[in-house]
């Protein structure tokens, strides 16, 4: 692995290694403080972000290293006309590892093609997202302690949420996970990922619309945000809305093991009352997301030193 | 009617009807100095009616991708003083360079000018190919 694109270009053994090292980090952060002092990660930001850039940033400072770049593409040359090739090969020329995030989908992959130094894709438009879903796996298996045999529910926005394809994708290649998509049938997962991930890898999943049917059965819920500019009438929108909150009284009917995930912004999808609950894990997956970072320029740049 | 073999070149049998135009646009077939036959609607035992393209012109390198993609039936033969000397089954190319555009807006090859345009088969049966970038099918 040269660069990381897609979660789907790892293997399940290239994952494990990661969360592997992502735990031996939280473990022993002291040890890890200076391994890349010297080096320098690159944030190539065209399209704004909070949390992914910060938790990019943060991990090579707690590593040792130091951070350049841009946040938004309004201060890079893209507002002169230069390619994203071109950027690339000149920020190589900076930086030993290259952080990228782009509204086109496929911008880190045609990155890849030119660049000189490991790239890692921090969001390409709606498309991928895989530091996110590393985030999640380790996450999952921090708080249920393997990466198999649970059922997931996945909920909200399901159609254009492009965290939930990469999760459904990355977690296919493990035993015995049973998937429970909740959602509006306005943004039910594209045919594709029905097709090409469930139906081809013979995979238990089923469609519902409320999470009160399904929320007894869940070891793991994913929430997702309903996004009002997806709705083609308003009326659907305030119809549905209120359905996916996830709150107190819904949780009295799940497991007392539940996992709660979310990606993170959230706007009304999961109360604030449940921030207490010891199920709620979305803050404790956002710092999870910083030390998968670190795992991964660690690995990266380990193996860049090989080539 | 009755079309002259060709002594040295390429003859492209069994297309289905009504493709060959597409076949000769798509190889590039107007841009050949030599004469180049397109027979359509030819009765056929086995296809009812097929089309078929003879290329009177030896030496002549074919993209076969481009062929497989199109239309993955069609019989290649080579032929080298009169005589059939090599026929070519085709099958779908596993990737596409440059045959295909992706029609994703939001892709970053609508956007970036040096990028080849690279498509995937992800499902041989129902013959998807997706953009290598965006994943959008084509």
């Amino acid at each position: 692995m040269k660069h990381l694109i897609d979660s789907t270009d790892l293997s399940v053994e290239e994952i494990d290694s990661i969360l592997n090292l992502a735990q031996h980090i939280i473990d022993n952060k002291e040890d890890y403080s200076e391994v890349c002092k010297g080096k320098k990660l690159a944030t190539l930001f065209f399209e704004p972000s909070t949390r992914t850039r910060l938790s990019f940033e943060a991990a090579m400072m707690e590593l040792g290293g130091n951070v350049l770049g841009f946040s938004s593409a309004d201060s890079s040359s893209a507002t002169k006309g230069e390619s994203v090739g071109d950027t690339i090969r000149v920020v190589g020329c900076y930086a030993d590892i290259i952080a990228m995030r782009h509204p086109k989908e496929g911008a880190p992959m045609f990155g890849a093609m030119v660049s000189s130094v490991p790239i890692i894709n921090a969001g390409d438009g709606g498309h991928n997202h895989p530091t996110q879903t590393l985030t999640d796996l380790l996450t999952i298996k921090r708080e249920k302690g393997r990466l198999d045999n649970f059922t997931i529910g996945l909920c909200g926005d399901l159609k254009f949420g492009r965290t939930v394809h990469s999760l459904i994708k990355a977690l296919s290649r493990y035993k015995n996970i049973k998937y429970i998509l909740i959602s509006p049938k306005e943004l039910r997962v594209p045919d594709y990922i029905i097709t090409e991930v469930f139906e081809k890898n013979n995979i238990e999943y089923r469609e519902v619309s409320t999470m009160e049917e399904v929320m007894e059965e869940l070891d793991i819920i994913y929430m997702t945000r309903v996004q009002k500019e997806r709705f083609f009438n308003e009326a659907d929108y305030v119809r549905l809305k209120d359905t996916y909150i996830l709150d107190e009284t819904k949780l009295k009917y799940a497991k007392k093991d539940l996992s709660i995930l979310h990606p993170l912004p959230r706007v009304n999808e999961i109360s604030t009352k449940v921030d207490d609950d010891p199920r709620a894990c979305y803050f404790r997956q956002a710092l999870n997301g910083k030390y998968v970072r670190m795992a991964l320029i660690i690995t990266l740049l380990e193996n860049a030193g090989r080539e | 009617m009755k079309i002259d073999s060709i002594q040295n070149g390429i003859v492209l049998d069994h297309i289905t009807a009504g493709k060959a135009l597409q076949v000769y646009r798509d190889l590039k077939l107007d841009k050949l100095d030599c004469s180049v036959a397109i027979l359509q609607n030819v009765k056929s035992n086995k296809m009812g009616k097929k089309d078929i393209l003879k290329i009177d012109k030896d030496e002549y390198n074919l993209n076969l991708d481009v062929l497989g993609y199109i239309d993955p039936g069609i019989t290649v033969s080579i032929i080298k003083d009169g005589e059939t000397v090599e026929k070519k089954k085709l099958e779908l190319p596993e990737k596409l360079v440059n045959i295909k555009k992706c029609k994703n807006p939001r892709c970053i090859t609508s956007t970036e000018q040096e990028i080849p345009h690279i498509f995937k088969l992800t499902d041989k049966e129902n013959r998807v190919y997706r953009c290598v970038y965006c994943e959008a099918d084509k």
